[in-house]
């Protein structure tokens, strides 16, 4: 058994597959039980009940969306291009899905545990610009166009930003590989050193998920829907559920990065009895709901205000806090050396 | 003449990276794999479970009720052009700091104050942006 899985190529093939599996599968339940959880947690906030009649709870409810939604037609309007419209919704979707091949669960384990984790991250994040840019060109509709025009601009604004919160936690790690990134926090998560920068992440991040208070491209007293208005039965369902998956990255991220990943938060005997992805998920659940509370509490920001949010508040703060992570380093002599595995 | 196995030759050593290379991303493409094919599945499932009865009506482009008026792709605001080539001075600064962030603790004072110096021009260069009103949106 051991043999084939470890020795041969089609036993290398058939674990990665295993792997992937298990990555994806609880992925796509997680987005499922997300939508509920938004959906009830709303609900509770705004002091009503939430979905509750689909299943005890509620519990099925999205599942019966989802095959509601799987037996819609799929509306292709006449005037747009058809490989291009059916193609953004699908590589949006991909590219949600297939960040997640870098993530590290517990120590050591991630699908792919490359050295350069974080540029992987980065460059996947940055590519989800053309599912929406192109289901905007492709649809050939107005508020479309102007949604994924909107929806472009406001995400490669809040990029810029976030590289340059990346690039200050690199600074003080010395390393792009996400498991290196969370081993460095090992006495403190950089969420208390750097809290400004978390801050930045964190808000950077609902306007990359295009998230309320940042969901311009979706106003709906404006756009109606935005980028995807034209689209219908699981074309529309497969950009919903990106975004949510999206959200579950962006989470990780913020975990990963800040809050210590995998990491117990104290390196004490109850604490490191539960296992890593434990404290992963849990993790990943705090800053989900937070995401969810934002969108509870505050109004949607107008399209000016995020731009000038983004690029004259956002982008000179995190250069300077930047530059002075790297000053500081370099004057205390604190800065890493080599890397654990080694980058090159 | 026999090469034992065992000598590095460049070559074996290139080899050798490259096998690592490979395996060390090879997880990474069967996961695109599997992606794309959910992703497909997905939407070919609702292309052939849902009844399909397009008509010229439903197929027109969404304009709350009217006929649409002319074609979508027409000019638009040039502040979301500035946007772009902004992101793309900004990214790519960004995509320099990534390598120089890692070997800081090796190159030393003289990167840090070389990068400094890049960093510098491209901060005059904001401001004369933001001074000339490039960032505004009223």
């Amino acid at each position: 058994m051991e043999q084939f899985f470890f020795h041969t190529v089609a036993g290398l093939v058939v674990l990665t597959v295993l792997e992937c599996l298990a990555i994806l599968v609880p992925l796509l339940m997680a987005v499922a039980y997300l939508v509920y959880g938004e959906r009830k947690v709303l609900g509770a906030i705004q002091l009503r009940k939430g979905p509750n009649t689909v299943g005890p709870f509620g519990l099925f409810q999205t599942f019966a969306d989802a095959i509601k939604m799987l037996t819609k037609e799929t509306v292709i309007p006449s005037g747009a291009n058809r490989a291009l419209y059916l193609l953004a919704p699908f590589l949006t979707f991909v590219l949600a899905m297939i960040a997640w091949a870098v993530i590290p669960t517990n120590n050591g384990w991630a699908i792919a545990n490359i050295n350069v984790g974080v540029l992987y991250l980065f460059a996947v994040s940055s590519l989800g610009v053309y599912g929406i840019l192109i289901a905007g060109w492709a649809s050939n509709s107005k508020y479309a166009f102007l949604g994924g025009l909107r929806s472009a601009a406001q995400m490669v604004s809040y990029e810029v930003s976030l590289g340059l919160v990346i690039v200050s936690i690199l600074l003080v790690v010395g390393s792009l590989n996400l498991n290196d990134i969370i081993l460095a926090q090992r006495h403190v998560w950089f969420c208390l050193p750097m809290l400004p920068m978390f801050v930045i992440f964190f808000i950077s991040a609902l306007a990359e998920t295009n998230r309320a208070p940042f969901d311009l491209p979706e106003g709906e007293s404006e756009l109606v829907a935005g980028f995807f208005v034209e689209y219908s039965s699981l074309a529309f369902g497969l950009f919903f559920l990106g975004e949510y998956m999206n959200m579950i990255l962006m989470s990780a991220m913020t975990s990963i990065l800040f809050l210590g990943g995998w990491l117990a938060p104290f390196n004490i005997a109850p604490f490191t009895w539960v296992p890593g992805p434990i404290w992963l998920i849990l993790k990943i659940l705090f800053v989900l709901f937070m995401f969810i509370w934002v969108r509870a509490t505050f109004p949607r920001y107008r399209y000016d205000q995020l731009m000038r949010l983004g690029w004259k508040v956002f982008l000179p703060f995190s250069l300077v806090w930047m530059v002075l992570t790297a000053g500081f380093l370099m004057a205390t002599g604190m800065l890493p050396v080599g890397s654990a595995n080694g980058v090159g | 003449m026999a090469l034992s196995p065992r000598v590095a030759t460049p070559s074996s050593e290139f080899r050798h990276t490259m096998q690592n290379l490979l395996s060390a991303y090879f997880p990474i493409a069967v996961f695109i794999v599997i992606a794309a094919g959910v992703s497909a599945a997905m939407l070919g499932g609702s292309l052939l479970a849902g009844r399909q009865k397009p008509y010229a009506e439903k197929n027109s482009a969404y304009e709350c009720g009217f006929d649409a008026f002319d074609d979508a792709r027409r000019r638009f605001d040039v502040r979301f052009y500035l946007v772009a080539i902004l992101f793309i001075i900004f990214d790519l600064e960004v995509a320099f700091l990534f390598p120089w962030a890692i070997s800081l603790g090796r190159i030393g004072l003289f990167g840090f104050w070389s990068m400094l110096g890049f960093l510098g021009v491209l901060t005059v260069g904001f401001i004369y942006e933001w001074r000339k009103g490039a960032l505004d949106w009223e």
